[in-house]
């Protein structure tokens, strides 16, 4: 078991190894589909790209006097071309669910980041690690905006590392 | 001639929603609590935890089960002498965006393919409507996830293909899938009619209960020995490689066409959230 604090060093990214569990606790950033096609034209986003955390999530409705509502990963692979550019600019990390392509792969290595899983369906689960949230851009695009989010021991599985490594059995890459 | 009103359906479908979106069956989660204890990956082992778990934080009432609360999936059976004044799709819908908003659950729905303008109550359902005997509405309600569903698929396979063939062509699917449809995943199958025929019956084959098994023994053959041969593929939960990768294996099938073998195979969550309500 890791814990890391986000941003998130060169050094950091090159000690991780598949299968490691972390449990991030500070700043992560969320952003999915429509998000990402707007942050890549983004010549000044509002948050720092260099060394952040991006989660691939569309929350839920929160009740009130509740931070968020249910809030597992989407699938990751819609954002691999997206994730490029981004990964190119700084961001370090990325956590959702599932396998990503072979450029997505080779783009993370290029770059010095990495994948993270967290558990897709965990919803409710995942939202009981979320502390604070504060809408940052977009948003017109309701769940797909994106928001900071202040996260305390918040679970993910190292799936791709930096060294080429997969944690996954099945795959359109294996 | 009973009388059943719009209200009566748009409440019985509101309520139904938000309980399946906040409740895991409970003899789903009794065989998932199975699953963990017969993984022997760790890894694999944690994340089935991690989905138990979860599933005991959205009993409370508060959170969903998961973000994704899907796009609503309808099959009515009307019977013939029952009397509803108006339009039983309109009433769906009109439980459909009461639960959606009343629940807290998220608005998935887009209204056109390119413009992705959301709907903002989660209406249109897909809903199946048929007409059947006796005094009664069945209405089988399931909340339909993405991952899952956008890993489904149909094939037009030659008759010669034969079972192999629709083996084969199951277990690269679910093999290529890997994680994104949220392992361990139901697998739903349809074999024959036609082309949309083949969906509906592989949508069908995923609301079926898990302990029911086909009365052809070809068939009921065929389901065990994709569960077994599934589960051997060794992707695990999520993808990270394990024993347990599915939980069942549904086929349903229909007469087709000499020349023809459609296969769809409709893929189902851990978060499997489906049930009737009848009126």
């Amino acid at each position: 078991m890791k814990k890391l604090t986000p941003p998130i060093s060169n050094e950091t990214v090159q000690s991780l190894r598949v299968g490691d569990k972390v449990l991030l606790s500070g700043t992560i950033y969320t952003a999915r589909d429509q998000a990402h096609m707007r942050l890549v034209n983004e010549e000044n986003p509002s948050f720092d790209l260099n060394g952040a955390v991006i989660y691939y999530v569309g929350p839920t409705p929160a009740r009130d006097g509740e931070v968020i509502g249910a809030c597992g990963p989407t699938s990751s692979y819609r954002m691999d071309s997206l994730a490029v550019p981004l990964m190119e600019r700084g961001v370090k990390m990325m956590i959702g669910k599932g396998n990503r392509g072979k450029d997505f792969r080779e783009s993370m290595q290029k770059n010095n980041a990495v994948y993270m899983i967290a558990t897709g369906g965990a919803g409710a689960l995942l939202a009981s690690k979320i502390k604070k949230r504060e809408l940052l851009m977009y948003e017109d695009l309701g769940p797909e905006a994106i928001y900071k989010l202040d996260v305390e021991n918040f679970p993910c599985f190292v799936a791709y590392d930096v060294h080429g490594n997969s944690l996954f059995k099945g795959d359109d890459n294996a | 001639m009973r009388e059943i009103t719009f209200e009566a359906v748009k409440n019985a479908v509101k309520t139904n929603l938000i309980k399946i979106n906040y409740n895991l069956d409970d003899s789903f989660v009794k065989r998932l609590e199975d699953a963990r204890d017969r993984e022997s990956q760790s890894v694999s082992k944690s994340i089935l935890d991690d989905i138990i778990e979860n599933q005991k934080i959205a009993r409370r009432g508060i959170i969903p089960l998961c973000q994704d609360t899907g796009i609503v999936v309808a099959f009515v059976e009307m019977g013939r002498n029952i009397f509803f004044d108006g339009d039983i799709g309109a009433a769906i819908n009109a439980g459909v965006s009461a639960a959606y908003e009343e629940g807290y659950l998220r608005k998935s729905v887009v209204k056109h393919p390119f413009n992705r303008e959301n709907t903002k109550d989660n209406t249109p359902a897909v809903i199946h409507t048929k007409l059947t005997k006796g005094e009664e509405i069945k209405i089988k309600l399931a909340a339909k996830g993405a991952g899952s569903e956008n890993m489904s698929k149909v094939v037009m396979l030659k008759p010669s293909d034969g079972i192999e063939g629709v083996k084969q062509l199951v277990k690269d699917t679910i093999f290529k899938a890997g994680g994104r449809p949220c392992p361990p995943i139901i697998v739903g199958i349809g074999i024959g009619g036609n082309l949309e025929k083949s969906a509906l019956l592989s949508k069908e084959a995923l609301l079926r209960d898990l302990d029911d098994q086909s009365s052809d023994p070809t068939i009921r053959d065929l389901e065990n020995t994709l569960y077994d041969e599934i589960n051997a593929l060794g992707v695990g939960a999520m993808g990270v490689g394990g024993d347990i990768t599915c939980m069942g294996v549904k086929i349903n099938y229909y007469p087709m066409h000499i020349a023809s073998l459609p296969v769809a195979i409709n893929i189902q969550c851990h978060a499997n959230r489906h049930d009737e309500v009848i009126l």
